[in-house]
């Protein structure tokens, strides 16, 4: 057993864990984070995206110990006040159908403008080509990206 | 998805964790970025007792010129090098390469000394380092050597790394007036490489090859320069039917890969036609 120290949407936390326990199962089961979701829990889907250190990364690819001393944001942490802007967009978009990808498809946006305000669609598809989602064909969650760019710089520049 | 049980180090300095590989050798497993390992170990298909986690040994992650090279850090991720300015100008193809790999997270986390190290023979970074005629550096406690690329893919999984050495760093020599490319055959575009051609030409007046160093990933058992086509190339003029005779020799020698994505007749279709498209792509870069 190992003891980890981390940082979750600003909160700390300290847990005992298991070597081979997965950073995915530990934000679900230890720190009871259940918005991240466990898609094919082998780092095709994307289901499990989450942030770490400021890069968008597969929890499911982590051991839990690795994310010793770590600064994570899940899909529980983006909202401050209500929805994020991202999150708004996604459903007047219509870019979530069953919804099992949408944390990950949302975290993966918000890596994105995190580093890249004003993304083309280009960029924009690229930023979630490690994301997979089954039902709405993409179309959907990239203009509720696009949107959600725009809606953002514009309650920037008020 | 559990791995198996496994006593897990998180070394802080390259020494200790040499000192815990020298005991553990065998037995035991270098954790770089994860994106391979933790998935085989998931599939039990790995199964360590010792996990070496090198992600908290700060000096193993750079870019940085060294006289006429570029160093590299073993543990500086795909995502750090398809964003450095140096590469992209002095060592483009490690570039163009690092941004083809996986997908934005896998980027994110993976390493180019883990990907080299772990020797996956339809990875895309072994074609790259091949092909930018890089050298890699194996410390282990008592000194280091150096290893040419060509000599450091050994076979599927398998390197020329002894039990008890780790991969610390690659150095590329800068490249600045080669013509660089790496292109790859994938199901889709995150996947691994049914068949991936890195290319380094260097050109003289009318298209004259000077110098051509080529890498193939995907089609055998590990990556390898195709040295009868970069002979055949060496010092010719480069056109159409001269670069597509000479392709046909990418597989010779060579006991080209069988599976579900393409039997070995049609991945040394692709191997041919990928790689006079690289060279063409190359030539116009």
């Amino acid at each position: 057993m190992h003891r980890i120290k981390l940082k979750i949407n600003g909160k700390g936390f300290e847990h005992e864990v298991d070597s081979r326990l997965l950073l995915i199962h530990y934000l679900r089961e230890k720190a009871r984070l259940t918005g991240t979701h466990v898609g094919c829990d082998t780092g095709n889907c994307g289901a499990c995206t989450i942030i770490f250190n400021g890069k968008a990364v597969k929890s499911c690819m982590i051991l839990a110990v690795q994310a010793n001393g770590a600064e994570l944001t899940t899909i529980e942490g983006i909202a401050q006040n209500g929805f994020h802007p991202i999150q708004e967009s996604f459903m007047d978009k219509f870019a979530v159908q069953c919804g099992y990808c949408t944390p990950g498809m949302i975290m993966s946006a918000h890596a994105l403008l995190l580093e890249n305000p004003d993304p083309n669609e280009t960029e924009i598809r690229e930023a979630i080509e490690g994301n997979l989602c089954m039902c709405t064909g993409y179309q959907q969650i990239v203009e509720a990206i696009s949107h959600a760019a725009k809606k953002i710089g514009r309650s920037e520049k008020k | 998805m559990y791995p198996n049980r496994f006593e897990y180090f998180a070394p802080t300095s390259l020494q200790e964790a040499l000192s815990l590989l020298s005991i553990y050798q065998d037995e035991a497993k270098l954790l770089a970025g994860g994106q391979s390992l933790l998935s085989l170990m998931k599939l039990r298909l790995a199964n360590p007792k010792y996990l070496i986690d090198l992600g908290h040994i700060a000096d193993l992650n750079y870019i940085r010129q060294n006289g006429d090279k570029i160093a590299i850090g073993a543990m500086t991720t795909y995502a750090q090098i398809k964003d450095s300015e140096l590469l992209r100008k002095d060592c483009p193809l490690l570039v163009k390469t690092a941004s083809v790999v996986g997908d934005v997270q896998v980027r994110n986390r993976g390493t180019i000394g883990g990907s080299l190290s772990h020797a996956d023979p339809a990875a895309d970074m072994p074609a790259a380092v091949l092909a930018s005629g890089a050298e890699l550096k194996a410390v282990h406690l008592n000194g280091e050597r150096w290893i040419k690329a060509e000599e450091f893919f050994v076979t599927t999984f398998t390197t020329a790394l002894a039990p008890n050495e780790i991969l610390t760093e690659i150095r590329a020599p800068t490249l600045a007036g080669h013509k660089t490319i790496y292109l790859k055959a994938a199901p889709r575009p995150t996947d691994f490489a049914i068949v991936g051609i890195a290319a380094c030409l260097r050109l003289g007046p009318n298209n004259r090859c000077e110098g051509i160093a080529m890498g193939v990933t995907g089609a055998s058992d590990k990556a390898y320069r195709p040295q009868a086509l970069e002979k055949a190339l060496q010092g010719e003029k480069l056109d159409f039917y001269t670069i597509r005779e000479a392709a046909a020799r990418v597989t010779e020698g060579i006991e080209v890969n069988e599976n579900i994505h393409a039997s070995s007749g049609f991945r040394s279709h692709l191997a041919q036609v990928y790689t006079a498209r690289a060279i063409q792509t190359a030539m116009n870069s």
